[in-house]
């Protein structure tokens, strides 16, 4: 049997966090009450026009900035044509030949590239609920209609056949969820819909150039989906190739149950959109003023901060990584820093006690009643031995609880450091009278005794003591003759 | 008779403001007229003279305290019913919009209701604005007031025959290839079709979004101009609407003509043209000479393509605007077993025979596989016939050409010949593809003692400069104040 080689291209689309929808003034808020987010230009009444949202358009145009689109000078919108109940004007304003950016690329690390073909924007369809429906469509008694999501500003990023494998097509969503919500223009929740994607997958035998019959996939709902879908279809298409069969072109849906994919319409059945420029829209233009400024409104992307964490300020790429994923936690980090702690200090604090008493807790970064100015308060009191590293543990804990500074919680529960030497010396003497044969192996030259000794020195003081005071008093005691 | 009935929008303000009659007089006497004539006239689909007569009301009220709101403020004007009126049903003279009320008002009627207008009703039109006869009603055809057996042009017939008629001071149409300037010519009024973007389109059913424009439709060119200054102007719900920044029409109607320079295309007076029609125009040629008007002979050789490209840009517009009529949330729906049969049957109940035949010619040259040979290529067409346009522009302050290559035919004339009913249009269409302003007066009567028209077409947002010619032709001629004979 020939070696296969799986092709994937995705289809992202992502619901744009505006205030209002990309034609009118509705909200856009989730989870209000069915049809109460409407007027009349997103219910497609007679007689209404369309007015873009420059905001939406801001946004959209920074997504494609950074994917690396070239911007041109001029775009413009389109209507596609299909009747469904969920299009009130049974036809969609989106672009077809003229998108507003093109040509990007995403990074996948590993030197894996996914070319980026097109960013457009277009208005979402309303939503329908099927009223006592079973398993399959068109068994319900009613198809209700939710226009709440008529008119949604959707972005959809298209990429070129460049990815290889389910894992990688899942990498390169999560990717592009990193950057949407980085840039701050959608929530990136697929679970809500704000994010959804189709695949297109095709498989073909190894170093054959053309590729395979396109299948379409639609109604992945979940990363794992995502990766379920296309692994089911990678599958199925090697088996129908490898018993000498033939694929067609055609569309195919995800079934979550079943976890596989069923045919939903053939190449024949496919719709003749008949796309043509939108009337009511002008033609869009782009001059470099404008540009400039909307590239003056990217964040640092994540890549590149990522990449500056590493080379800068001397972090592993593995916590680098960690703290580049979410753009909130990157702020917080650097306003720790930003508050005077040492860079790799700041990183462990963060990524280690801060996103794990968080996570327990089931919280986000914007919810942490600790600020970055109190983390980096405490993570001054360690570096001045006003507080060991381990009692610094036990203020933080009350922190995340209380919100209160670090210098408050020390003060009330007395946990000062013990760097007075001749306040430890006696602690020290007590120590060493009760371990005689650690205090025998550290003579007789086992160096490792010391730890235990300090060890001792530090359960006695409460974890109060200055370990290396103790370290320091233990051996001078100890290399007494 | 009509009584005040008869009188133009600045007669009417000169009345009002000088307490010679009220608001609610003058509305009860248009109301009166109305049920006088309609039965025989056919313009109205659907009156409001309970609430025009409250904005009568309300008008005078504003009058006794000394606050009137302008010209426009207490005068009833009807409009054409593919516009819409929060609360006032809307049907395109189609059935497939049955019962559907809208909940909104369009800008122009935001602009009306701003300037104090009382609102008569709704008028009829051809389905949709798809004709030159209002006999693609749904609701049966209108009548020309100058003869019952006779069309008053489409599709804004209604408007055109409510004002002929004196059952409404002016009216509001919409001009998509000829629907406001056709029937002001078949009926002896002043109609303009306001350079594209002028006029806000929220609220207007489209037609064809990239050529319609709303207008006035009145009795004379002064009328015209006041009624354009209350509705036009730059409108944030309309995209391709133009913030204006040249002399409000009002200002721009006075003055002299003197010295002007006017282009007359050979290709406008070929034999297709009326030779009473022709009479006509060279009459007003004459006439428009001894103002010191000066005219050249100017050559617009795409003209024979206007039509062919109207036709194919229009229809490919329209089979997607009318897209959203199914039956789902509004207006008529037949059920059927399952989603697409209810599309078919309501679609097919709800739409008369020119929606369809629009639709279906729409729906093919936008299809893969023609859309480059008859879409894409109309619209390079298009672009040519503008440069045409703007050249002969440069070298004549305006044009001049007939409106329609006849008077008025009859009712059943052309209806079972849809090419022949398109060549009433000839005139007017490419004035729509080119986006410029056209303006329709009369300038003379058949033998028949039926108006004919001619047109002025003018530069991009010169909408004035072409009120301004007309207005002195108006001076020194009497067309317009002839009026048909209803009793």
């Amino acid at each position: 049997m020939a070696e296969y080689e799986t092709v994937i291209g995705l289809e992202v689309h992502c619901e744009l966090s505006t205030k209002t929808k990309i034609f009118c003034g509705c909200s856009t808020a989730f989870g209000a009450a069915p049809n109460s987010q409407v007027c009349p230009v997103c219910l497609g009444l007679p007689g209404v026009l369309p007015v873009m949202n420059a905001e939406v358009l801001d946004r959209a145009i920074m997504v494609g900035l950074a994917v690396g689109c070239t911007i041109p000078k001029r775009f413009k919108f389109d209507r596609k044509h299909y009747y469904y109940p969920d299009l009130p004007k049974n036809f969609q304003i989106s672009q077809y030949d003229l998108p507003l950016a093109h040509d990007g690329h995403v990074d996948l690390g590993g030197g894996r590239t996914i070319r980026i073909k097109r960013v457009h924007l277009e208005e979402d369809a309303a939503k329908l609920v099927h009223e006592g429906a079973g398993e399959k469509i068109g068994t319900g008694t009613a198809a209700l209609v939710d226009y709440n999501r008529s008119g949604m500003p959707l972005l959809e990023i298209v990429s070129e056949p460049d990815l290889r494998e389910p894992a990688e097509a899942v990498a390169y969503v999560k990717s592009l969820q990193t950057l949407v919500r980085y840039l701050h223009v959608s929530d990136g929740n697929m679970e809500e819909g704000s994010l959804r994607c189709d695949a297109n997958i095709s498989v073909r035998p190894k170093g054959q150039a053309q590729l395979g019959a396109k299948i379409e996939i639609k109604n992945m709902n979940s990363f794992r989906s995502v990766e379920h879908a296309l692994a089911y279809e990678a599958k199925r298409q090697r088996e129908v190739l490898g018993q000498g069969g033939t694929l067609a072109q055609e569309t195919r849906l995800y079934d979550e149950a079943s976890g596989g994919t069923k045919p939903m319409r053939g190449k024949e059945a496919a719709h003749d959109y008949r796309y043509f420029p939108e009337p009511d829209l002008l033609v869009f233009t782009m001059d470099d003023v404008r540009l400039e400024k909307l590239r003056g409104r990217l964040p640092e992307l994540p890549d590149v901060k990522r990449l500056r964490y590493v080379q800068t300020l001397g972090l592993t790429d593995y916590d680098a990584g960690v703290l580049t994923g979410d753009r909130a936690v990157a702020e917080y980090y650097e306003a720790v820093i930003a508050a005077g702690a040492p860079p790799k200090t700041a990183s462990n604090w963060v990524s280690t006690e801060l996103l794990g008493a968080l996570h327990g807790r089931k919280l986000g970064i914007a919810d942490s009643k600790v600020a970055p100015r109190q983390l980096a308060a405490l993570i001054a009191l360690i570096h001045r031995g006003t507080i060991s590293g381990k009692i610094a543990k036990t203020v933080f804990a009350d922190m995340i609880g209380s919100g209160a500074d670090p210098e408050a919680v020390v003060k009330k529960k007395g946990l000062v450091q013990i760097t007075d030497e001749q306040a430890l010396a006696a602690t020290v003497r007590e120590v060493i009278a009760a371990n005689e044969r650690s205090a025998a192996d550290f003579k007789a030259g086992r160096q490792q005794a010391i730890g235990f000794l300090v060890g001792q020195v530090m359960k006695a003081t409460g974890g109060k003591a200055n370990p290396q005071a103790a370290n320091k008093l233990l051996r001078e005691e100890l290399g007494k003759p | 008779m009509a009584g005040p009935a008869a009188l133009t929008i600045h007669e009417a303000a000169a009345e009002l403001a000088a307490k010679k009659i009220s608001s609610v007089e003058l509305t009860q006497a248009v109301f009166a007229r109305i049920k006088a004539v309609e039965p025989r006239v056919h313009a109205y689909l659907h009156l409001t003279e309970e609430t025009a007569l409250a904005e009568a009301q309300a008008s005078d009220r504003r009058r006794a305290a000394d606050a009137p709101l302008g010209p426009l403020d207490g005068v009833p004007i009807a409009i054409k019913d593919n516009m819409c009126v929060r609360g006032v049903p809307a049907t395109c003279a189609s059935r497939i919009l049955a019962g559907f009320v809208p909940p909104y008002d369009a800008t122009v009627i935001t602009r009306l209701r701003a300037a104090g207008a009382v609102l008569t009703g709704k008028t009829n039109l051809d389905e949709f604005a798809f004709g030159s006869s209002t006999e693609n009603s749904a609701f049966g055809p209108t009548r020309n007031p100058w003869d019952l057996d006779r069309v008053p042009g489409g599709s804004s017939g209604g408007s055109a025959a409510a004002v002929a008629a004196d059952e409404a001071i002016a009216a509001l149409g919409s001009d998509t290839g000829g629907s406001i300037r056709q029937p002001a010519a078949l009926c002896g009024l002043a109609g303009l079709k306001p350079t594209y973007g002028r006029v806000s389109r929220y609220g207007l059913i489209a037609f064809a979004s990239s050529l319609d424009q709303i207008g006035p439709l009145t009795k004379d060119v002064e009328d015209c101009a006041i009624l354009q200054e209350a509705i036009e102007g730059w409108d944030a719900a309309d995209s391709t609407s133009v913030r204006l920044d040249g002399p409000p029409p009002t200002r721009a109607i006075q003055g002299d003509v003197q010295g002007l320079t006017l282009g007359i295309a050979k290709e406008w007076l070929t034999e297709g043209l009326d030779p009473e029609v022709r009479a006509a125009f060279d009459g007003a040629r004459a006439a428009l000479e001894k103002l010191g008007v000066k005219f050249r002979e100017i050559s617009l050789p795409l003209q024979d393509y206007a039509l062919p490209v109207y036709y194919l840009v229009a229809p490919a517009e329209a089979s997607s605007n009318l897209a959203r009529f199914d039956g789902v949330r509004y207006g008529l729906r037949e059920d059927g077993a399952n989603i697409i049969e209810m599309y078919k049957k309501t679609r097919s109940a709800g739409f008369g025979p020119e929606p369809k035949r629009r639709i279906i010619l729409g729906t093919y040259v936008l299809s893969a596989g023609y859309y480059d040979a008859y879409y894409l290529k109309a619209l390079k067409a298009r672009t040519r016939l503008r440069e045409d346009y703007l050249n002969a522009l440069k070298d004549c302050d305006a044009l001049l050409s007939p409106a329609t290559p006849t008077p008025a035919f009859r009712i059943g004339e052309k209806t079972d010949d849809p090419l022949q009913m398109y060549l009433s249009d000839i005139y007017t269409v490419s004035v729509n593809l080119v986006g410029l302003p056209g303006l329709v007066i009369p300038c003379g009567f058949s033998k028949a003692n039926l108006p004919i028209g001619m047109q002025f077409i003018g530069r991009a947002f010169d909408d004035g400069g072409l009120l301004r010619l007309a207005a002195r032709f108006q001076d020194a001629t009497d067309w317009h104040r002839r009026r048909p004979s209803l009793g």
